[in-house]
């Protein structure tokens, strides 16, 4: 047994890709070893900028010689046919064995397969790991590079110790020749350093200033910026990322803190923060009450000969650009946001949709609507729990607020919602867009809830995120999601496999959150038909503009439509009279818009029914996450012709306690013995007369399944069809007032009064009767029953 | 959706036009403090004259970097005699990194940033500064050790100060040009751009070039201890960065944000467009990249005038690219016979291998 030490010396590779290396190494190593059939202990991997090191511990020496033997045709048997017995196994024929098999002479290959030296292995695998290593981007260097062939690696690769029990794996590639030296710390180490084997590198490593454990190094950046902080009096603010990127850009980390003026403490807290982590990689930190401190950290790479120094040119650099953002912050508020809104005039949103401010009025327009429509109500009802302080915090501002007066707030803040785009604040750092615009919009003295609007209306951005409950808020948060959703769906830019350039997913999950927190009532079919609206709107205001069409017209139009009823307004777009020979290319983009808009009312309503499905596979996918079962999601979805999400998931809930229990389990039960039995006897299943069928069709198939109802039975019932009977009588009213009521738990407990009967009734009752009468009667019986249970959710799509 | 907005990639000016230079953005403009520690490569110089004091004024500094890559193989060139946005714009760098013959060179190139141009009242924004450009090709083995040794000869050690080699990706459009690298860290400060050249003008770099940048105003301002950058010393007689280029910067920023008649630059600009496609239909490449050059620049102007709007832009730096691929091209194209000849079996083509 001996163990393998590989280091890969390396100019300085990108921090950001290091840990992807370090499984991309251990991955091909793994590989390579198990191709040659040997087996190794424990695996380490380690980085730094300069190096890459894998250390295996306990390989073989040589693998093991091995005998393989594989059975031929018999003796006597044609030459072509013992010939290719022997090329398929690589021996010559006078090697062949002859044995007797059950009486019969037959040959026989012996293969033996003599054991290799695992240095030998390792020497041939190597330059195999090279080539194959996937860096997320790869470079030529050197005299090689004068052919397009030549290596690549993340940045000039230029050492490769490799060492199998203290000797050397010898390799040669590229002008490069494994052995045992390697280099140390790039400034604290001077000439080559010799390693013996896997056992003294990391120390001889450590004599020349080289810590090659990437884990080691990020412990003594967050041990050492903390005790820093410490010092001065401070709190670190964590910053897990910048450790471990820190540790990337060291092999010798030192952090050292320093101040800088506290005159920049007027610029936001997440400016500064922004600025010292993003361009220098700076730690920052909070005095005791937690307002953030004129102290950074920085890590160095060197025992710098004086510390002060060090830390003053990076107070320098830090000042500058503190000195910059201040200057954007002062620049940013001589002008108002409304000011600035009028920019975004120039600003292209989409090639396909027009300008951001064409945007902004859209957002405007939806979030007006959906407070105007009561969908957002001045006091949101939002969940128990741990939104309550929030909660409590919108309902004081709001209580006195009327719905027109929340429609104007809404209204107010959508329209300065992204007016910030155009800082030069949010230029310099586009991460901060919605915040800054919520800081100059309190600054400009804007009221409360629209500031704070403009601040949160990007949320929730991602899993975990803070969904807004204030209401404003959230009229302007769904509002712009809900107009992407529809404007990016209309001109055909849907996410497509992984690629979802617009995070239409991710909208659709912060919408469905927004309802879900909010308990908000929206009839999405119908939102989504005033999205729409909005969009041939500002598609008409587009045309006018660049003179695809006459602003006469758009003005004749104007006066026309000022419903909200979409495919009415389309039929206006018949009347234009455009010479397209003329126009200009934004002008053309203006007008396909408006010709993709420019369908009939089908096709309009098959568009938005393509907007809900995918709401709906969104929705599917997030209760999975929660760990709803897939199979009761799809039941409740199956019944279709639900557009409103909060009915719809209270729904699956239920479903999902009432199925835990033993009444649920034992319903499901019996209805799927009911639903198995009309199945065999041909009784049209609700899945092919169409579950989603409208009413009237429903009502069409049930009063042919109850004529006999209706003319009372041909029979007299067994007690126990009768019970059910009964039973169906008094369950069915129930359940149907319940969910009428969306009251899905009584609902449920409706239904599963049926549980005793129905089990009776299969104990007792034959439903194939010899009489034909009595026989479709029960027949319709279960029918009855598999309908009063499909008023909850189509059963036959749970499992078990 | 609208946290990673694509919209906001339309504000954002287009850096890849104009990274390359000395102040990546203008949020890098600030300087470092005098070192404790004032180095000493001032070697005995065999003319007889004076020797150099790098850290002493801003022309010895460029002299001592002229020294050491001269010493290391490289041809000195003078900068080349057009307004240009970035040392990269040389031929020596664009058009020799095509081709498969050695090249080593250095040199200053006054570089023109229309825009960062602050009336001479801004301690860190010029509109007009020098590059120092260095080019390899190919690369040599030892190319970070050689840069590493280029920052004691002018003055600054690395045991005193933190030097580090930070992820820096460069791509041109403009030139159908990238490569991996990185900005060199002093302190924190980003003092060069080190770039291994992946491809030009659409072709691989075959074989590949080193290119480093040096931010020479910042550099002498670190080196010598000085917060702006009029204070510098430019030569140890007593004149002053200030003393050459103050009033220049004040009149040129006039002029670029608000004298220049934009009419004439837009004529100027169709008219570089023109002469560079007549260049290139006479089989005159470098003529041709000169105009391509030329337009570039003007169209810089004409930002700096805010005559063009957000929607032109694209269009305008377009045909900007469209000049500088096509004189490449033209080049390469030109030049194949002679680079075959020289080494056999080599060839220009592999056009097009994606990044990374």
């Amino acid at each position: 047994m001996a163990d393998f030490l590989l280091e890969l010396l390396t100019e300085e590779i990108p921090a950001r890709m290091q840990k992807g290396a370090r499984t991309e190494l251990e991955k091909l190593f793994t590989r390579e070893l198990s191709a040659s059939g040997v087996s190794a202990g424990d695996i380490t991997v380690w980085s730094t900028p300069r190096r890459l090191t894998l250390v295996a511990r306990d390989l073989p020496t040589e693998t093991e010689a091995v005998r393989e033997e594989a059975k031929g045709p018999p003796v006597g048997a044609p030459d072509q046919a013992v010939d290719g017995f022997c090329r398929k196994n690589g021996v010559s024929r006078d090697s062949l064995e002859e044995r007797d098999v059950k009486g019969r002479t037959t040959y026989f290959a012996v293969i033996e397969k003599p054991g290799q030296q695992v240095s030998d292995l390792l020497a041939a695998s190597i330059p195999t790991i090279i080539r194959d290593f996937a860096w997320p981007k790869s470079m030529r260097w050197g005299e090689a590079s004068i052919s397009s062939e030549s290596t690549r690696w993340v940045r000039p690769l230029s050492g490769i110790v490799a060492l199998l029990g203290g000797e050397i794996v010898p390799v040669v590639m590229d002008g490069l020749s494994s052995g045992r030296e390697t280099m140390g710390h790039r400034f604290h180490s001077a000439g080559p350093i010799r390693i013996d084997g896997a056992d003294d590198y990391a120390a001889k490593l450590r004599a020349a200033h080289v810590i090659v454990d990437h884990e080691e190094r990020a412990a003594i950046i967050r041990d050492g910026a903390k005790s820093a902080a410490e010092a001065a009096g401070l709190v670190l603010v964590v910053d897990e990322g910048l450790v471990v990127e820190n540790a990337g850009l060291t092999e010798w980390p030192v952090p050292l803190l320093g101040r800088f003026d506290e005159e920049f403490l007027d610029v936001p807290p997440e400016v500064i923060q922004l600025t010292a982590r993003v361009n220098q990689k700076y730690f920052v930190c909070e005095d005791a009450s937690g307002k953030l401190a004129n102290a950074f950290i920085c890590t160095a790479n060197i025992d710098a000969a004086d510390p002060a120094v060090v830390v003053d040119g990076n107070r320098k650099v830090l000042a500058a650009r503190l000195a910059d953002a201040r200057f954007f912050w002062e620049l940013d508020q001589k002008t108002t946001l409304a000011q600035h809104a009028t920019k975004l005039e120039r600003i292209t949103f989409h090639e396909k949709l027009g300008t951001v401010a064409d945007k902004v009025e859209r957002v405007a327009k939806l979030a007006r609507w959906l407070c105007e429509e009561g969908i957002v109500t001045p006091r949101s009802p939002a969940k128990a729990g741990a939104q309550l302080q929030n909660e409590d915090d919108g309902l004081l501002r709001s209580q006195e607020i009327t719905r027109e007066e929340l429609a104007d707030l809404a209204e107010q803040a959508a329209r300065l919602c992204k007016a910030d785009l155009v800082t030069e604040m949010v230029g310099e750092f586009p991460e901060l867009q919605g915040l800054m615009g919520g800081y100059y919009a309190e600054k400009e003295g804007l009221p409360q809830e629209v500031s704070d609007a403009i601040r949160d209306h990007y949320k929730p951005v991602g899993q975990g995120d803070e969904v807004p409950t204030a209401p404003v808020t959230v009229a302007v948060s769904l509002a712009d999601k809900l107009d992407t959703l529809v404007s990016f769906f209309w001109v055909n830019e849907k996410p497509t496999g992984s690629k979802d350039p617009f995070a239409l997913r991710r909208a659709a999950i912060a919408e469905a959150r927004l309802t879900q927190d909010n308990l908000l009532r929206i009839p999405l079919l119908h939102a989504i038909a005033a999205a729409t609206a909005c969009l041939v709107e500002t598609a008409m205001n587009w045309a006018g503009r660049t003179q695809a069409i006459s602003m006469d017209t758009i003005k004749e139009w104007r006066s026309v439509i000022d419903g909200r009823d979409f495919p009415g307004r389309l039929e206006l777009l018949d009347e234009a009279k455009v010479d397209l020979a003329e126009v200009r290319s934004e002008a053309e983009a203006a007008m396909a818009l408006l010709r993709t808009l420019k369908v009939d009312a089908e096709a309009a309503v098959a568009k938005y029914a393509e907007i809900l499905d995918f709401f709906a596979d969104r929705l599917k996918v997030q209760q999975r996450e929660a760990g709803v079962r897939h199979d009761l999601i799809d039941a409740v979805f199956a019944l279709g012709g639900e557009d409103d999400l909060v009915r719809l998931l209270a729904r699956v809930h239920a479903l999902q306690s009432f199925i835990a229990t033993d009444n649920g389990a034992n319903l499901l039960a019996g209805y799927k013995r009911a639903a198995n039995i009309l199945k065999k006897e041909g009784h049209v299943t609700p899945a092919q007369a169409g579950v989603q069928s409208s009413d009237e069709d429903q009502a069409v198939l049930d009063s042919g399944l109850r004529r006999n109802d209706d003319a009372g039975l041909s029979h007299t019932p067994e007690p126990a069809e009768a019970a059910l009977i009964a039973a169906l009588d008094e369950a069915e009213p129930k359940a149907t007032s319940a969910i009428e009521a969306e009251d899905f738990e009584a609902a449920m407990e409706a239904l599963a009064s049926l549980r005793g009967p129905i089990d009776d009734f299969f104990e007792a009752v034959i439903v194939n009767a010899e009489d034909k009468n009595v026989r479709a009667s029960r027949l319709s019986l279960l029918a009855r029953l598999r309908d009063a249970v499909h008023k909850v959710a189509d059963f036959s799509r749970i499992e078990g | 959706m609208t946290k990673s907005a694509e919209w906001l990639t339309f504000l954002r000016i287009d850096l890849s036009l104009v990274r390359r230079t000395i102040d990546a953005s203008r949020g890098i403009g600030h300087w470092l403090q005098p070192m404790a520690t004032q180095l000493s490569s001032t070697t005995a110089n065999p003319t007889g004259v004076p020797a150099r004091d790098p850290s002493g004024s801003f022309q010895d500094m460029i002299l001592t970097l002229h020294d050491f890559w001269a010493a290391n193989g490289c041809v000195i060139l003078q900068p080349y005699d057009m307004r240009m946005g970035a040392g990269t714009f040389h031929t020596a760098t664009t058009l020799r990194t095509l081709g498969p013959e050695p090249w080593n060179a250095a040199f200053v190139q006054p570089c023109r940033r229309p825009t960062d141009g602050r009336y001479g009242e801004n301690p860190n924004r010029l509109q007009h500064y020098y590059q120092y450009q260095v080019i390899l090709k190919p690369s040599p083995s030892d190319i970070q050790d050689l840069y590493l040794e280029s920052l004691r000869a002018i003055g600054i050690d690395p045991l005193a100060h933190d030097i580090r080699f930070v992820e820096d990706d460069w791509e041109s459009p403009t030139l159908g040009a990238w490569g991996l690298g990185w900005e060199v860290w002093c302190d924190g400060m980003e003092v060069t751009q080190f770039t291994y050249f992946q491809q030009m003008g659409g072709f691989d770099c075959k074989p590949v070039a080193g290119e480093l940048t040096y931010g020479l105003e910042r550099l002498a301002m670190y080196i010598q201890g000085v917060d702006n950058v009029y204070d510098l010393a430019f030569n140890k007689q007593g004149v002053s960065y200030g003393d050459v280029f103050l009033e220049n910067e004040r009149q040129m920023s006039k002029w670029n944000f608000e004298v220049a008649d934009t009419d004439a630059l837009f004529d100027l600009f169709a008219k570089a467009e023109a002469e560079c496609k007549n260049a290139i239909a006479a089989d005159v490449p470098i003529a041709a990249y000169e105009q391509a050059v030329e337009a570039s620049h003007v169209f810089n102007l004409l930002q700096a005038r805010g005559v063009i709007s957000v929607q032109e832009r694209a269009s305008y730096m377009g045909r900007v690219r469209d000049l500088a691929r096509s004189s490449c091209e033209k080049y390469a194209e030109k030049m194949a016979p002679e680079w075959a000849e020289k080494y056999p079996g080599w060839s220009i083509q592999d056009k097009g291998a994606s990044n990374g």
